[in-house]
């Protein structure tokens, strides 16, 4: 099935609305507008016309419920459920195998210990398992595609998967998301809860991607795009990429004294 | 090099619209037993600008436990501990409804107006939104609330949730529009 529809607009209108809205977003800071990592009112990503707030979120003192974050025991998640490659007794998946690993940090630079992540992703071919991506990939009988684990005492997360695919929608005709992983991280503080993209380095899509461009400032999209690290890539085994995960927002201070010990 | 430069932040992205698969899991929504002592059921739709229901949502809730204390947390996803985490998770379904079994948070020091923390994530919503869902009950704790107080009156409705006749409570999340959510940043 490809979709060729007259309603869908080409790339070069996107990439234009691209271009504009991220010049209004300089524009709109040379005038004194609050910088923003991410846009909210992106119209590119063309979902978000009816799903972004108008009104700027309010500036509130976190209280105390805010000021702590949900936790999980290590008895809540399984070591085998950060391996997406033995999730399915049939065998292992297609695609090329791969480690991501990295450090889960404060804006402090300190480690967020025994935490939730959460990744999903499409397979090898660009599809995922959900039942509404109905695009003419293959599933793949042995990927899934979720993982989870706690990260370490030194903020350390890693898991074992293969590397999704490109995968098209219908954002505008012939539009591709450049491959990615879904994370979804907890801090020590409700307020640093992110879900977040992570992306492969130099993918030939990032120019044409509306939801990698919703962040106006180059060096913000940097930080999700994961570094390739040899020393990480073990022999006849897997790729190893590398990532590094930083949590904003204000915490407790009784974790600073926690983390003095 | 570590992915650009390691000192900033790192930016949020929209859920998509296939998370489902990636973060449900069983008894989620179930911060207590349905209909066990002390239960309340929260609920309510997640509108997009045009007043339509948004059927790839997801709210998440964080709250004290009745008597004000605040949870430690363990147990959010292995309910089988029976410990009260205090936090619930919800993709919205078709008709974009949500709902957690939960209990009505109390008051973390007195005279404080209790609320649930929430988060809201969806499809075509670049990043996720932070807002409060207070309790109605306590008029004089929630004259009281700063943040409350600097809302207008319309405002202000947004972020109290109804309790109906059966004592549960309920809450619509509106991303945008006439009625827009008051969403809150730190």
């Amino acid at each position: 099935m490809t979709t060729t529809g007259p309603e869908l607009e080409p790339q070069s209108a996107i990439t234009a609305e691209i271009v504009s809205r991220q010049q209004q977003y300089q524009d709109d800071l040379a005038a004194g507008a609050r910088p923003t990592a991410t846009l909210l009112d992106f119209a590119p990503y063309r979902s978000s016309v009816l799903r972004h707030p108008t009104k700027d979120p309010r500036l509130v003192d976190p209280e105390t419920i805010e000021l702590v974050s949900p936790a999980y025991g290590h008895w809540e998640v399984a070591p085998i459920e950060s391996d997406l490659t033995a999730q399915h007794v049939g065998g292992e998946p297609q695609g090329q195998r791969m480690v991501v690993t990295g450090r889960v940090l404060d804006s402090a630079g300190r480690p967020i210990r025994h935490q939730l992540v959460e990744i999903w992703q499409a397979n090898a071919g660009g599809r995922y398992i959900h039942q509404r991506d109905q695009h003419p990939a293959p599933l793949d009988p042995n990927f899934t595609g979720a993982g989870r684990t706690l990260t370490d005492e030194n903020g350390v997360y890693r898991f074992t998967t293969i590397k999704p695919g490109a995968y098209p929608w219908k954002n505008h005709l012939n539009a591709w998301r450049p491959a990615h992983i879904h994370f979804s991280l907890f801090g020590n503080a409700v307020t640093q809860r992110l879900v977040t993209q992570m992306y492969f380095p130099d993918d030939p899509l990032f120019a044409l991607d509306p939801i990698y461009n919703s962040i106006p400032e180059q060096k913000d999209r940097d930080r999700l795009v994961a570094d390739y690290d040899h020393e990480l890539t073990s022999p006849e085994w897997a790729l190893g990429f590398r990532w590094d995960i930083v949590l904003s927002g204000p915490q407790a201070t009784w974790f600073e004294q926690e983390g003095d010990e | 090099m570590m992915s650009g430069d390691a000192s900033l932040p790192t930016p949020g992205q929209t859920v998509g619209p296939f998370f489902r698969f990636g973060v449900e899991y069983a008894g989620e929504n179930q911060v207590v037993h349905p209909y066990s002592p002390g239960s309340v059921l929260l609920s309510g739709t997640v509108y997009d600008g045009a007043g339509d229901a948004i059927p790839d949502a997801m709210v998440e809730i964080w709250a004290a436990d009745a008597d004000g204390t605040v949870p430690a947390g363990e147990g959010a996803r292995q309910r089988t501990a029976h410990l009260f985490s205090g936090f619930g998770r919800s993709q919205t379904n078709g008709a974009g409804h949500f709902e957690f079994w939960t209990r009505n948070p109390g008051p973390t020091a007195p005279g404080k107006a209790p609320f649930f923390a929430a988060v809201v994530f969806a499809r075509g919503l670049t990043d996720k939104l932070h807002t409060r869902i207070y309790l109605p009950d306590d008029e004089a704790a929630l004259a009281a609330d700063p943040f409350l107080a600097s809302l207008e009156p319309d405002e202000r409705r947004t972020v109290i949730a109804e309790r109906d006749a059966e004592g549960n409570l309920r809450h619509d999340i509106r991303l945008q529009g006439e009625r827009e959510t008051v969403f809150i940043r730190f």
